[in-house]
């Protein structure tokens, strides 16, 4: 479950207030798939920050799996991530520095960390393997991000974003900078992931098939929402 | 030309977004060039002070000295100098004890007998002003100020030196003829008129008495002439002769071991700074890979864009090394104050242009070839990088890259030429630059050592470690792609043994001062020396009456060499062969003593001791024994005939025993022991050695033995230990002032080598926190590493230190070395906590920024 109310958020620019978001108010029940579209600079990705407790809002409320996210502090709100929500970026941002399988390790192993679990036993190399092996890129555990293409990367940001089972997954235009083709292999692999574990889906998208496969779609212009209708 | 100006400007318009970053990482050229500044316009301004003032120091153009009264050829030379126009004032020092009975202080003082006229050069400043002319009618005595302090005296107050009283005239802060402090001046000054001096009736036999005549000539060349003349004269009359050419010299001597240890020290934080560069240069350009990139997708060519980045460094180094050399200048002002006491002369301040300027090129110099290996990486980056984000440069900077064997070699050989540069024995050069590159290959390996390490420790089948994730993580750092560990263990690595280096030789010379100079217990820390026969029983009486341990008595016999192996001193010191004697061995006058036995401070290494009183037959030499460093210059060994000359009586000796001897202890040791048949007829004097613990006791038996014996001359020991510890810790603040240059360069290389990693750590943090990583798994993270990274580079500098320390310590100071364990940890631990901290500072923007920055790509 996802709720939103009233969110609105207001930038400093240059020493002038900037309303990027006005007003947002939207609801995802469990297991649904929402699509975010609008115009470039509408606020897209601000609104994702915020859904997902990255950032904070100017004003109003988020709801993220019961839990208002304004009532938490920074840290509770990471830990709330760590444990129910997975994210896919548009730029992958897999940590250049670590392998495949490590990138994919990480938030099952600060999950684990956090649970005061044994550091190792928590099967976290094994669980990768077996993500890795799911989204195609099994034998290519050991190559570091450079080493992959950027469909490679993308499908090893989605593992990652499975990792500890989230019950809502956010993704930020995660086909933008790949081609049709490939883009088009990566959202079927997270639909599919979706249907399988009954995940919530947040999805930004510009890509007007995209957002058809969507339950419901959010029009925004102007960091505001807008019909349907409006925004065609 | 065009060219030129373009990448000029592009460099210039490039800069704009990092300049103040640079400057910080630049800053560490600055305090090497700043060290190195002070420290050679300090020691060109010390030169030309005591070049200037080298007649003033002396007092005159010439002194004769001798340890006995001049005889009367010397006496009618003098005459002949005063009938030709010249001057000549005499001067008598000896030691003797001087006692105020109204406060009833007593103390050791050196008494300088002075003629009117005295000095001929610089003046007087005494206290009331005026009062040294009252010496040439009055029989007063002009003190130095310490002694009023010491005595709890005042102007005014009777002093009893010997059985003459001289009421004090005043004080004198400066007087020319003798060096003030400095090493050997533990003595307080006391001046006296010449013609006292038979009323103190303390020249006897055996008393140390320097006996001088001071020259002033009409032409002051007339001194070498007069030395040249009557050379042979002097040499058989033990006349010694300083002009002041002579005493420029020697001074000069003295300093050139005080600056050459401080130039080290500079050159050492200047490369710090080269050190700090290229780590900075390393973060630059790691951050400059995308802009070069779009550079090079826009047309730039690799040599091009080469050029922009290395105008950009040449640049700041000119920048950084100005702002040193003026940061030079004002510590320059500070430097005189921090040694004043060990000074011989007055340093008045004067710019050094030379100096200056040399400074200034060094450090843009260092910091060219410093930053030119970090830089190539600038040529290495691909236009497609603009398109793919980097990592890609790690196969190719592995890759065999002949420009990085060409910036190697011409940073070794700037290295290499530094260590020469104002070093007059190259070898001393050679071997620091050589030590120096050693240092940096072990921390090198130690890197690489590390990263193995920390790969099989949290990777692969051998990764069994159960440590916590984020230690794991922590650790993994150290060996994951585009790593810190290497930058950081050298730079702080190399940081941290010049610190615990200079604490080690510093820590070992008081450790030597303390030992040596019976702070422990139950080696003797009060003697008399000087005691007549006849006195011997009264002084030792009146030891035992105090309480106090007659701990040795022991008789000295002055003498002189007159052959070795049958060839006559002259002919000897005429050979110029290697195998010749040493000359000092030969013109030295010997206080030797006689016994059958070693005593604590030495060990028998050759041959063996005489039994009973060593009594020869007639016509057969007497058994001596000669310590190791005599038998070595005197080119002598067992078996060998040693000639001497005791107060005119000649014994004939052969060595049968070699001691080694520890010089370092403050005991009555001795080049030659002869046995008790050989000397026992000899004119002789005694030292006798007491322990008293309570200072007050000391005191009192001095003063007890000082108005019974007037002649008998008393060391405080632990007096004269405070003295050195003085002198030492004075020492000890100038080589702390250069450490804490130095931790100041550490400190900014440090964070020139963490922020390399500054950027990379940014992201990731942001990622770690959109996934879930609260603010203390960062936090450990990141503490994890900087642990890590700390210990390994204190443990590695610590290690380089002893090793550097011991080599300094033995080779240089001859000194026995041992390691301060406890002090030696705590270094460990303040750095691992340093590294800890500066790390976690630089990272602390990872906190800052919220985790949204994963959704904009920054
Ligand atoms: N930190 C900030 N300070 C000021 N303005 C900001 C800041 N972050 C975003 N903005 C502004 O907020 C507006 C919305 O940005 P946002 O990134 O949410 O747009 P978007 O809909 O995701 O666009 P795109 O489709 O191009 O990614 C933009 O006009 C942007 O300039
Ligand atoms: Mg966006």
């Amino acid at each position: 479950m996802l709720i939103a109310n009233n969110l609105s958020k207001i930038y400093l620019s240059g020493g002038r207030p900037l309303t990027v978001l006005k007003e947002v108010s939207l609801a995802v029940e469990s297991g649904g798939f929402l699509a975010v579209v609008g115009p470039s600079g509408c606020g897209k990705t601000t609104l994702l920050g915020l859904l997902a407790g990255l950032d904070v809002p100017s004003s109003g409320t988020v709801l993220l799996e019961g839990q208002d996210l304004g009532a938490l502090s920074e840290d509770q709100r990471a830990r709330l991530r760590g444990e129910k929500v997975g994210f896919v970026f548009q730029t992958f941002q897999l940590i250049p520095t670590l392998t495949a399988q490590e990138n994919v390790q990480v938030p099952i192993e600060l999950a684990g960390q956090r649970a005061g679990g044994p550091a190792r036993g928590n099967g976290a190399p094994e669980r990768a393997w077996e993500l890795l092996a799911r989204v195609g890129l099994d034998g290519r555990e050991h190559h570091y991000p450079a080493q992959l293409s950027g469909g490679e990367q993308q499908r090893v940001a989605i593992a990652r974003a499975f990792a500890n089972e989230p019950k809502i997954l956010f993704a930020d235009e995660p086909t933008g900078n790949l081609d049709a083709a490939t883009g088009g292999r990566i959202i079927e692999l997270v639909v599919e992931l979706n249907r399988e574990l009954g995940t919530t889906l947040v999805l930004v998208t510009h890509d007007p098939d995209l957002a058809a496969r969507a339950k419901t779609t959010l029009h925004l212009r102007d960091g505001s929402v807008v019909p349907a209708a409006a925004a065609s | 030309m065009r060219r030129l100006r373009f990448i000029l400007a592009l460099a210039w318009r490039e800069s704009r977004a990092s300049r103040r970053r640079l400057l910080l990482f630049a800053s560490a050229i600055s305090l090497g060039v700043g060290a190195l500044v002070a420290i050679g316009s300090f020691t060109e301004n010390l030169e030309k002070g005591v070049r200037s003032q080298a007649r003033q120091l002396l007092g005159a153009d010439l002194e004769l000295g001798s340890s006995r009264p001049f005889s009367r050829n010397v006496q009618a030379v003098l005459d002949s100098l005063t009938r030709a126009g010249a001057r000549v004032a005499r001067r008598t020092g000896f030691s003797s004890m001087a006692y105020v009975r109204r406060t009833e202080g007593i103390r050791l003082v050196d008494v300088r007998a002075v003629d009117p006229g005295f000095p001929f050069y610089g003046d007087v400043v005494t206290s009331p002003a005026g009062r040294w002319p009252a010496l040439d009618t009055a029989r007063v005595a002009i003190v130095d100020t310490s002694l009023l302090v010491a005595l709890s005296a005042r102007i005014g107050d009777t002093l009893e030196i010997g059985n003459a009283q001289f009421p004090i005239a005043g004080v004198v802060s400066e007087v020319p003829g003798h060096v003030t402090g400095g090493f050997n001046a533990f003595g307080t000054q006391v001046y006296i008129p010449f013609r006292d001096v038979p009323a103190t009736r303390l020249i006897v036999f055996g008393s140390r008495v320097r006996h001088s005549a001071l020259i002033k000539f009409l032409d002051p060349r007339d001194a070498r002439r007069l030395i040249n003349r009557e050379r042979p004269l002097f040499d058989r009359e033990r006349v010694a002769r300083q002009t002041a050419e002579d005493t420029q010299r020697e001074i000069t001597g003295v300093l050139d071991d005080l600056s050459t240890f401080l130039q080290f020290v500079g050159l050492i934080a200047l490369l710090l700074g080269g050190i700090g560069v290229a780590s900075g240069v390393g973060a630059f350009v790691a951050g400059k890979i995308d802009t070069v990139a779009v550079l090079r997708c826009l047309g730039a060519s690799r040599p091009l864009v080469f050029a922009v980045y290395l105008t950009q460094a040449a640049a700041l180094g000119l920048i950084a090394a100005t702002a040193g050399a003026g940061l030079g200048v004002a510590t320059q002002l500070v430097l005189p104050r921090l040694l004043r006491g060990l000074l011989p002369a007055d340093v008045r301040f004067t710019l050094e242009p030379d100096v200056i300027l040399g400074g200034i090129g060094i450090g843009v110099a260092v910091a060219v070839l410093f930053a030119l290996r970090p830089l190539l990486e600038v040529r290495l980056v691909s236009p497609l990088q603009a398109l793919r984000r980097a990592f890609e440069t790690a196969p190719a900077r592995t890759a065999r890259d002949p420009w990085r064997l060409v910036a190697a070699g011409a940073l070794a050989s700037g290295v290499l030429a530094l260590c020469m540069y104002r070093n007059e024995d190259p070898a001393v050069g050679l071997g620091f630059a050589v030590a120096i590159g050693l240092s940096v290959g072990i921390l090198a390996l130690a890197a690489r050592l590390a990263v193995a390490g920390a790969r099989r420790l949290t990777r692969g089948p051998h990764a069994r470690v159960r440590w916590p994730y984020v230690v794991r993580q922590g650790l993994a750092n150290l060996h994951r792609p585009r790593n810190q560990t290497r930058s950081v263990v050298i730079a702080l690595g190399f940081g941290v043994g010049l610190l615990a280096a200079l604490y080690l030789i510093q820590a070992n010379l008081m450790r030597f001062v303390r030992t040596s100079t019976a702070a422990v217990q139950g080696r003797p820390n009060l003697v008399f020396i000087d005691i007549q026969r006849d006195q011997e029983q009264g002084v030792t009486g009146l030891v035992r009456s105090a309480g106090a341990p007659v701990l040795q008595v022991v008789p000295i016999v002055p003498m002189r060499i007159s052959a070795v192996n049958g060839r006559p001193k002259e002919d000897l010191l005429r050979d110029t062969s290697r195998a010749a004697p040493r000359s000092w061995t030969l013109r030295r006058e010997y206080r030797s003593t006689y016994r059958d036995s070693s005593v604590s401070s030495e060990r028998l290494v050759g041959g063996a001791w005489w039994h009973g009183r060593g009594e020869a037959a007639s016509g057969m030499p007497y058994p001596v024994s000669v310590s190791t460093d005599l038998a070595t210059d005197l080119k002598v060994g067992i078996g060998d005939a040693i000639t001497w000359d005791v107060s005119g009586v000649t014994v004939e000796t052969r060595v049968v025993a070699l001691r080694e001897v520890d010089w370092a202890r403050f005991e009555t040791n001795f080049f030659a022991v002869f046995s008790t048949a050989a000397l026992e007829r000899a004119p002789r004097s005694y030292v006798v050695l007491t322990r008293v613990d309570d200072a007050g006791t000391r005191a009192r038996l001095q003063r007890a033995v000082s108005e019974r014996f007037p002649n008998v001359t008393s060391f405080d020991v632990a007096l004269l230990q405070r003295t050195v510890e003085r002198i030492l810790a004075r020492v000890a603040l100038a080589i702390r002032f250069m450490a804490a240059l130095s931790l100041g360069t550490g400190a900014l290389v440090l964070l020139g080598a963490v922020a390399a990693g500054r950027l990379e750590r940014i992201r990731e943090g942001a990622l770690l926190k959109a996934l879930g990583a609260t603010r203390r798994q960062i936090e450990r993270i990141l503490l994890a590493e900087y642990v890590a990274l700390g210990a390994l580079a204190a443990l590695v500098g610590i290690v380089l230190a002893i090793a550097g320390g011991w080599a300094f310590t033995h080779y240089v100071f001859e000194l026995r070395f041992t390691v301060p364990a406890p002090a030696m940890v705590a270094v460990f631990g303040a750095t691992a906590v340093l590294v800890a901290v500066v790390g976690m500072t630089a990272s602390r923007e990872v906190f800052r920024r919220t985790a949204m920055e994963v959704l904009r790509d920054v």
